[in-house]
């Protein structure tokens, strides 16, 4: 069926009404007279706030307005008659309008006859298109609060104001809300419509209230504390003040008490209604409780991210869901994860008991809801509950398990505990891509955290610093064969945001797999036995060497060609190899991988190979041999890399960044010669303000500014410049003394971990910090710290750190790293909050498009709104980086295949 | 400012390099496309009759415009606009 025939409902329109005085006394179950709630004895007072015909909340009692129980009874408004008018918060902008747009005399809009006419057949003209009339009345009201004089009756308009939050100001003087209800009163009815006003259902004196409705004690319990003591919702409490000051007013206004009294007491009922229904009103002092904590009133509850919607109506607390820490494991495979025994037995599977199954069901409700383990400690899952066929629901025990076994029947249903296998979802907020929600194969092992193998960490972006995850068992045939399908972790691997791996390996299994096979080390035979049975590898041992009597090796190469699937043909350059460089000399270099067949000749694996963002190797395997052979060999690469590393050694420490005393010599003198630099640059600066310099001089010796900068830029410029190559020359320098026999700089150049430029920085010079991409100019005048002159503009004096991590920074120096230390954790702070919010939006927008089968991109009304996805039809998670073919790679395919054939 | 009197020769949108072909389907092919994607006219994407690419192509109300742009990933992407008047 067509989408466009499938929209199951369709909302034609909606109406906005306001709640009349009328209609406030019919909805009411009695009227609130008393501001107490429950007498000495505990029973709820008649005509108070908990007066029993506005509901239940005590189970067992029975409603006194509908007679149904708790849970029944949907609880009944009452009402509050308020002794003197009080403003709506939620209208006072529509009140504004009202007023500014219509006369106080006759109440009609303050229009001529001519434009009234006009706006009306507008008015019915948009009606008829079906279209927003809220513009329109916009500038009704912007032209009709411009008149001076009424048109009608002639009286003059004054000017309108709002003092925040609820008073009206005309021509300055203060309007009581009885005034403002009195001239809402005299709109009439033919007018409304052009204030976008149904006069049908709302009237604009409707607006200010003269009842107040108390809403049903269902919507406000009172909890009882362990102490007895009862404690009230914040909505009573508030309504408990209106009642107070209701009362108060009431009475002095009827004794005839002094109007100033009336009117305080006025503005403070006005307070508590305003507050009742938004506690956040700018301009007012919020409500508060004893404690000094705000109170939540009606606003309070429905807005924002705790508010009703977002937190109880977009999103719910689920059933069958865990959550706890994580931690790694790399002897899992990327498709499982592991669960602690504990969970695994809380969280059940429905399993449907029929004729094939029945003997098995049987024996596991036999077994009960805590099985003991098998020989070996091996988890056995148990059964919780048993749903009978009549639908009774029947608490698996210790006690009656043997029982209910006995009695079980076909079409029952059994609620069994998680096993090894069962699919769940597993989950890491935030959930910024859909990698951040996928499939896993549960093993139930011992412990208490969540468990996975490392190359699943880069799409939850997880570390395991104390992080926890989420976890939903799924609980249907159906929704366990999707997520099979669509998200298990295998079927994530190419990413639909690059269309490049996203699962990969990292860290150790890079540097691991690198030390395995660049320059092919020689690796004796009982220790290459005991990395392959590590990883449990079944297959044939490489070939086997041998040198002298008794020394047996394979190489390196070798063992990583065993894990490499047949069928893969690959050349491409390794991560560690250097830029430009040709290829004889990479391959002289051992940096030019070449794979034939599945069999590694040249070149060392490193990030480009496997890892995850970059591995070309990881992703050939997964487009060509698919996604579950990719899995296998992500699997086995990790335990090869993390066994051979670990059987190997592999260490790293702060004197790998010691560099020979001819080398501080050498960056030492650079940075004297930057220094100098500088100082040239800025004495060729000032030049310009010397008195004592001749015109010609300056012309000849000044500093000459850049093309469309000023000179005082173009300093900035070339000192930037010369900070910049004194660093990277430190880092050459430095670098020149470190080689890949430095475990850190194997880490650098094969991807690992770390980067050269991390290395320069602690054994050679950390170089310029910025602000803002500038050199740091502020703190106090004309200088950054009481340590330099005043307008000294040489390298020290503006941030420019010689030393490295490693010998250790001056104070002054300190100081402006961490100017530029914190500018990035603003930076990121504001980043994160920014794009969270903008990536709402987004989502909202898109979030129920989807692709039809007939390659349009179309929403739930069937709307088109691509007529082929992405213009291209391309998915990119099955393009090669975004294309859809990899011409090169076809070509090169197709040649070898030629070449086989002749 | 200059008080010049408006050109009379206004200048063609649709001739410019940047502005995509804009063409205005007959009768026949806009009832082609509807069958095609099993779609009715309020379905498809809208183009204003005032936008200057529409005007250009002399579309009037209820019409369907064809585009087709240049694209950098798929060579002609085709898309289809419903004229409305506002
Ligand atoms: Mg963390
Ligand atoms: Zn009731
Ligand atoms: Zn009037």
């Amino acid at each position: 069926m067509r989408p466009s025939t499938n929209v199951p409902k369709k909302i034609g329109s909606i109406e906005f009404a306001l709640l009349s005085p009328t209609e406030s006394r019919g909805l009411s179950a009695t009227k609130v007279i008393t501001a107490d709630t429950y007498d000495d004895d505990g029973f709820p007072i008649e005509m108070g706030l908990m007066d029993p015909r506005l509901g239940v909340i005590e189970p067992g009692l029975r409603c006194k307005t509908c007679g149904q129980k708790v849970g029944d009874c949907p609880g009944h408004f009452g009402h509050i008659d308020l002794a003197m008018p009080v403003i709506h918060v939620g209208y006072v902008k529509t009140i504004r309008n009202c007023l500014r747009a219509t006369c106080r005399g006759c109440g009609h809009l303050l229009l001529t006859e001519s434009e009234k006419g006009q706006f009306r057949a507008r008015y019915d003209q948009y009606m008829v298109e079906a279209k927003d009339t809220g513009p329109l009345s916009k500038r009704i009201v912007k032209v009709a609060s411009t008149a001076q004089v009424c048109p009608s009756c002639g009286r003059e308009h004054g000017t309108i104001d709002v003092d925040k939050p609820t008073t009206f100001r005309e021509n300055q003087h203060k309007m009581t809300p009885s005034e403002v209800r009195e001239w809402l009163e005299k709109i009439p009815d033919e007018d409304l419509p052009l204030l976008d006003m149904n006069p049908e259902v709302a009237r604009p004196e409707w607006m200010v209230l003269t009842v107040l409705a108390v809403p049903p004690v269902t919507m406000r319990p009172s909890i009882t504390l362990d102490s007895g003591e009862r404690s009230e919702d914040d909505l009573t409490h508030k309504l408990v003040d209106v009642i107070r000051i209701n009362q108060r007013l009431q009475e002095n206004r009827d004794a005839g008490a002094p109007q100033l009294i009336v009117e305080d007491l006025w503005e403070l009922l006005q307070y508590h209604c305003t507050t009742y229904f938004d506690n956040q009103t700018a301009g007012i002092p919020p409500a508060r409780h004893r404690s000094g904590r705000p109170l939540k009133t009606i606003s309070q509850r429905l807005k924002g991210k705790e508010g009703r919607f977002r937190s109880n109506l977009s999103g719910k607390r689920v059933n069958f869901s865990a959550r706890t820490v994580i931690s790694p494991d790399p002897n899992l495979s990327i498709n499982e994860v592991g669960i602690p025994e504990a969970s695994a037995r809380e969280l059940t599977v429905p399993v449907r008991v029929h004729l094939r199954n029945f003997e098995w069901c049987r024996a596991m409700v036999e077994r009960g809801p805590r099985p003991e383990d098998l020989p070996g400690g091996i988890y056995q899952p148990g059964v919780n509950y048993v749903f009978r066929a009549d639908g009774r629901r029947v608490k698996v025990t210790e006690k009656n398990r043997e029982e209910v076994a006995e009695r079980l029947e076909l079409g029952s249903t059994i609620e069994r505990q998680m096993m090894d296998g069962d699919v769940v979802l597993f989950n890491r907020q935030p959930s910024l891509h859909r990698m951040s929600m996928m499939a896993h194969k549960v093993k139930v092992m011992p412990g208490k955290t969540f468990r996975f193998n490392l190359p699943c960490c880069p799409p939850y972006n997880a570390d395991f610093d104390g992080d926890e995850m989420n976890l939903h068992v799924l609980q249907g045939e159906e929704a366990r064969a999707e997520a099979e399908i669509l998200m298990k972790v295998q079927e994530n691997i190419l990413s639909p945001r690059f269309g490049g791996p996203i699962i990969g390996a990292i860290h150790d299994h890079i540097s691991g797999c690198f030390l395995l096979t660049w320059k092919n080390p020689k690796i004796a035979v009982e220790e290459a036995s005991q990395v392959f049975a590590r990883i449990g590898f079944r297959g044939n041992m490489p070939e086997v060497h041998r040198e002298g009597p008794d020394r047996m090796y394979v190489y390196g190469k070798d063992m990583f060609s065993c894990i490499l699937p047949k069928g893969i043909n690959l050349r491409f350059r390794s991560n560690a190899c250097p830029p430009g460089i040709s290829d004889e000399e990479a391959i002289e270099r051992d940096y030019l991988v070449d794979i034939v067949d599945g069999e590694l000749l040249s070149g060392a694996i490193d990030e480009r190979a496997i890892g995850a963002f970059k591995g070309v190797l990881l992703e050939k395997i997964a487009r060509d041999l698919g996604n579950a052979e990719a899995a296998l060999f992500l699997d086995r690469v990790t335990k090869l890399g993390t066994g051979y590393i670990t059987m190997r050694g592999f260490t790293t420490s702060i004197d790998d960044e010691d560099i020979p005393d001819e080398a501080q010599r050498d960056i030492a003198t650079k940075i004297q010669r930057a220094e100098r630099q500088i100082d040239a640059l800025v004495e060729s600066y000032n030049l310009w303000q010397d008195p004592a310099v001749s015109p010609k001089e300056k012309e000849e010796r000044g500093l000459q500014a850049l093309p469309g900068r000023s000179l005082e830029e173009t300093l900035e410029l070339e000192i930037m410049k010369v900070t910049a190559q004194t660093r990277d020359g430190a880092g050459e320098t430095a670098s020149h003394f470190l080689g890949m026999d430095n475990p850190a700089v194997i880490m650098a150049r094969c991807g690992a971990r770390g980067s050269m430029l991390n290395l320069s920085q602690m054994a050679g010079c950390v170089g310029q910090q910025a602000v803002r991409g500038e050199r740091i100019h502020r703190g106090y005048q004309q200088r950054t710290l009481p340590h330099f002159k005043r307008g000294d503009l040489g390298a020290s004096a503006k941030g420019f750190v010689a030393s490295s991590y490693k010998t250790g920074l001056s104070p002054t120096e300190y100081f402006f790293h961490s100017m530029g230390g914190r500018e990035g954790l603003v930076d990121t702070a504001v980043r994160t909050s920014r794009s969270g919010y903008m990536q709402r939006r987004l989502i909202n927008a898109l979030e129920d498009l989807k692709v039809e089968a007939d390659n349009t991109v179309r929403n739930t009304a069937g709307t088109i709104i691509q007529f082929t996805y992405g213009e291209d039809g391309v998915d990119p998670s099955r393009s090669v980086r975004g294309t859809p073919v990899d011409l090169a790679q076809v070509f090169t395919e197709a040649e070898k295949e030629l070449k086989r054939k002749a | 400012m200059s008080e010049e009197p408006e050109t009379v020769q206004v200048f063609n949108v649709l001739n410019h390099e940047l502005v995509p072909v804009h063409e205005v389907l007959d009768e026949d092919e806009a009832k082609a496309l509807m069958a095609r994607y099993g779609v009715k006219e309020d379905q498809l994407p809208k183009i204003q009759v005032a936008d200057p690419a529409a005007r250009a192509a002399g579309a009037r109300p209820g019409d369907i415009i064809r585009v087709v742009r240049m694209s950098p990933t798929a060579g002609k992407a085709v898309a289809y606009r419903f004229v409305v008047e506002y």
